[in-house]
């Protein structure tokens, strides 16, 4: 018996670190399929469509806007089925650190760069948007009666993101009852409630109110001025939605969290965690997984509670005294922290970066919600991640493809059970682990 | 106190780790030739595929190292001198050592294949051989994979992933058939044929033919038939890696002998890992080659390179692997082939990618193992252990259910058609 030796290494030590292992070239080219090459086209003439409304070089009305959107549903729905019809249900270990647009490459880069546009666009100069805005005004009338504006377009975009890439994902994890279970219920609670029914309510001159959103994740809600504005809305709806958001806040949160963990909000049901569990699957890997950001981590969300927390106190002592504390710097305290934190953080960085640090930068740094989640999850919660015995053999899957860049792998290896403020429950370390070691809803 | 670990696998890791704690004192040493630092040997075949980076794949962190202060050595050592206690690396250098554990892993077993040696030949065990297989598939337009086990399927996977038509080939009549019994093997066996591979039992490697150059062009199997292809892959098993011992006087059968506590007839050196056999006293020596037995045994040998009176117990023998998507799992003992004495009871739906069996002895659960199911470690081996009985492991089956949440759980089924068989 003999030790295979290694012909082409024999001479020198094989460096290991500098090797990248790229992706092995094989003499039989992978072929970009008939079904792909259709669905390829259709996602082009969709986005070319948009984008030649964006110019104002196609009207509006049905014609564009059935032809825009149903190119790209078309391409969208036909590009995973091209790619996983045909494949067995398990994992897909499918060449993710090979491809650019999933490693920070130049097609990754890009994609960056393009989401980040798009929101700064979005935000501070919707004007130049003004010709995708009209192109989505026939649905606008049909749900709300009124012309579309900008949040009208990208409401309607974003559900259609959670739309497409959640049958992507339902494809790609189909052996897996978690996933498309988890992956219905984001689609129904962002297109049900996040987009449909708020239109709805507007269409009857009721507030628009997103019942999956809460203090302090919706800040609003809790704060005197749109407190007020619920609850004096004539008809008893107004009033409703007032103590439903009080309700959701001090009651269901702390209840469903003991019982479920986090993850029943933050990979179930909230509209970000929809977007990042869909349209960000495919950079999930990204999240940075070193004890420094995750010291960083702690210090950035807890802080932004904390700043949350005492200005809605500061807020309601304010408006108690009827202005006497802060007089009109509550206003600009609501617009600052509007600017700040509800769209430089969760919408420009937090969805612009989705290709650049993974999908849940916003989630991981700034969402108040899930830093008070998270201390519930720690604190008061029966949710853990169950390591089975000593049957982790350290192969990593699990911490690389956690999107909250937590290191399962370093309490799996010890035998220990997974319990972590940031975990959001997504499920995906169970469904990478070649060897089953990790079960989720472990009690205490 | 000079330590030296030969080896740095999760044997070897371990033991460092371990003797750190025992011994914060000491120097420690851990050498290598595959890896500067630690990694995953069974997550290869996730970078092949490029699911992980190899960085990706270390257990720990690199700074760990320096703060424990264990010092990382690369370099093959091809000489162990006992008497001067030092070892000799290939480059001449020379590093002595007070203690020295051999954590040498395995090799992939060569049996005189001829034509082994030709190019596009290899097998798949460590880096090295990772890096050349990426270059070893450029030429590849068909690949063969002699052996039916758990690296062969994972290295058939591997080539498949890239468009490579695979062939395997199988000695025994099912696929693993000298480990899985029949039913499971041939389950196994059906679903790797769906899944698109070439899989031929009970055909063997009689040689691999050159073309001329030094390159492989193909095989011919014992049923005598010529199967062209470009790549070779060896994966019929493996056995401990004893290269460095040569000459050095440390007696070896199959692999490194050494007692309970994982000493060698040699003072001061003591082995662990896939390398390791232990004596039992019995009639057959423990030759355990997976990680969690590599792990426990590291452990061990700290205790003992420290000085500290410990032995390896085995506990319930456990194991898990991955066929393609289908994952298995075996508790205890369930020995391929009926046996006296022994009653298996079997349960299967290929359909729902599901089996499972127990094996009862004397009216006592001895083993258990589930095809595309998980159990629950701490619950299975507590009723192996306690010799449960037959009825009571089928009671438990809930508990012991370590599937994900909203997965079918057919417990009601199993439980109801295994009564069935057994009366
Ligand atoms: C592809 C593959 C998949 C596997 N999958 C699984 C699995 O799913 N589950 C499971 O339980 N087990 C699995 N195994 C087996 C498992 O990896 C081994 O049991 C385990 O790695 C053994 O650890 P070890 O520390 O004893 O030896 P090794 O990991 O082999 O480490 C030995 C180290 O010693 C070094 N070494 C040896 N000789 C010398 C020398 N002369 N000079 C310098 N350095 C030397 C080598 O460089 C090597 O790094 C798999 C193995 C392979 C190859
Ligand atoms: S994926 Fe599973 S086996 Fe791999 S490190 Fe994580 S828990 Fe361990």
């Amino acid at each position: 018996m003999n030790q295979i030796r290694n012909p082409l290494l024999q001479e020198t030590l094989f460096d290991e670190e500098a090797d990248d292992f790229a992706a092995p070239v094989s003499p039989l080219p992978r072929r970009v399929t008939p079904l792909e090459g259709i669905a390829y086209l259709l996602l082009v003439l969709g986005s070319g469509g948009f984008l030649a409304s964006i110019l104002g070089w196609i009207g509006g009305g049905w014609g564009s806007f059935l032809f825009v959107f149903g190119s790209l549903t078309a391409g969208g729905v036909l590009l995973p089925w091209a790619r996983y019809g045909n494949t067995s249900p398990g994992v897909k270990n499918d060449r993710t650190f090979f491809r650019g647009i999933s490693t920070r490459g130049i097609t990754g880069w890009a994609a960056g760069v393009l989401l980040t546009g798009f929101y700064v666009v979005l935000y501070w100069r919707s004007d130049l948007l003004e010709g995708g805005i009209r192109l989505v005004d026939p649905l606008a009338l049909v749900l709300t009666g009124e012309e579309a504006g900008k949040w009208f377009l990208y409401g309607f975009l974003y559900s259609l993101a959670v739309l497409l890439f959640g049958f992507r994902m339902i494809l790609r994890w189909r052996g897996n009852p978690y996933q498309i279970l988890r992956t219905f219920s984001v689609i129904f609670f962002q297109l049900g409630l996040a987009f449909l029914l708020p239109h709805l309510l507007a269409l009857f001159e009721q507030p628009e109110f997103y019942f999956t959103y809460f203090w302090p994740l919706k800040t609003e809600y809790l704060w005197p001025s749109g407190f007020r504005w619920l609850a004096s809305h004539p008809g008893g709806l107004g009033v409703f939605m007032a103590f439903w958001g009080l309700a959701m806040t001090f009651l269901a949160t702390p209840v469903l969290t003991y019982f479920f963990g986090k993850r029943w909000y933050c990979s179930w049901v909230c509209g970000c965690g929809g977007l990042a569990e869909t349209m960000g699957d495919p950079w999930r890997h990204l999240s940075n997984k070193s004890d420094a950001v995750w010291r960083i981590e702690r210090i950035s969300i807890y802080t932004i509670l904390a700043v949350v927390t005492a200005g809605t106190a500061v807020l309601w002592i304010n408006s108690a005294m009827e202005g006497g504390l802060l007089g009109t710097l509550s206003q600009g305290f609501a617009e600052w922290y509007g600017f700040l934190i509800g769209s430089l953080f969760a919408g420009v960085i937090g969805v612009g970066f989705y290709p650049l640090m993974g999908p849940r930068v916003w989630c991981r740094f700034g969402c108040p919600m899930a830093a008070i989640l998270g201390l519930l999850q720690v604190k008061a919660s029966r949710f853990r991640i169950e390591t089975n015995g000593g049957q982790c053999m350290s192969c990593g899957n699990c911490s690389t493809y956690c999107e909250m860049g937590i290191d399962v792998r370093s309490y799996a290896q010890k035998g220990d059970p997974i319990l972590r403020a940031s975990c959001v429950g997504c499920g995906l370390c169970s469904s990478v682990c070649p060897r089953g070691v990790l079960r989720l809803g472990g009690r205490k | 106190m000079h330590a030296v670990i030969l080896g740095n696998g999760v044997s070897g890791a371990t033991a460092a780790l371990r003797l750190r704690e025992l011994r914060p004192e000491w120097r420690i040493t851990m050498v290598s030739g595959e890896t500067t630092y630690p990694y995953s040997r069974p997550a290869l075949m996730y970078v092949f595929m490029g699911h992980m980076r190899y960085r990706d794949t270390k257990p720990w962190p690199d700074s760990l190292w320096a703060d424990r202060r264990i010092e990382l050595l690369r370099g093959w050592v091809s000489e162990i001198d006992t008497k001067e206690r030092s070892l000799k690396f290939e480059d001449g250098n020379r590093l002595g050592y007070d203690r020295l554990l051999l954590a040498t892993g395995s090799r992939p077993n060569l049996f005189g294949w001829p034509g082994q040696e030709l190019k596009g030949v290899q097998g798949l065990y460590s880096l090295q051989d990772l890096a050349l297989l990426r270059e070893n598939v450029k030429r590849a337009r068909r690949a063969v994979v002699c052996g039916g086990g758990l690296i062969g399927i994972e290295l058939a996977e591997m080539l498949h992933g890239l468009g490579l038509p695979v062939t395997i080939l199988a000695r025994e009549e099912w696929y693993w058939g000298n480990i899985l019994p029949r039913e499971e093997g041939r389950f196994v066996s059906r679903m790797i044929v769906e899944e698109g591979f070439d899989l031929r039992l009970s055909t063997g490697l009689s040689e691999i033919l050159g073309d001329g150059e030094g390159r492989v062009r193909g095989v011919r199997t014992s049923e005598d038939e010529v199967l062209d292809c470009q790549l070779v892959g060896l994966t019929a098993g493996v056995s401990p890696n004893l290269a460095a011992l040569e000459g050095s006087g440390i007696p070896t059968r199959r692999g490194i002998l050494v007692d309970r506590s994982l000493r060698t007839e040699v003072e001061g050196v003591f082995a662990a890992g896939d390398c390791a056999e232990i004596e039992t006293g019995g009639d057959r020596n423990l030759l355990q080659q997976v990680w969690y037995t590599g792990k426990a045994q590291g452990r061990v040998a700290a205790a003992s390179l420290a000085g500290i009176e410990e032995r390896y117990e085995p506990g319930i023998w456990f194991n898990s692997a991955k066929f393609l998507g289908l994952e298995y799992q075996v508790y205890g003992e369930v020995p391929n082939r009926p046996g006296e004495g022994r009653r298996h009871l079997y349960w299967e739906d290929f359909e729902a990618r599901r089996a499972f069996r127990v094996v009862e002895e004397g009216g006592a659960v001895c083993g258990m193992d589930i095809l595309g199911g998980r159990l629950r470690h701490r619950v299975c081996e507590s009723w192996i252990r306690e010799g449960r009985r037959l009825e009571e492991v089928l009671e438990g089956l809930g508990e012991a259910c370590f599937d994900p949440e909203f997965f079918p759980r057919p417990v009601e089924r199993i439980r109801k058609e295994i009564r069935e068989v057994a009366g």
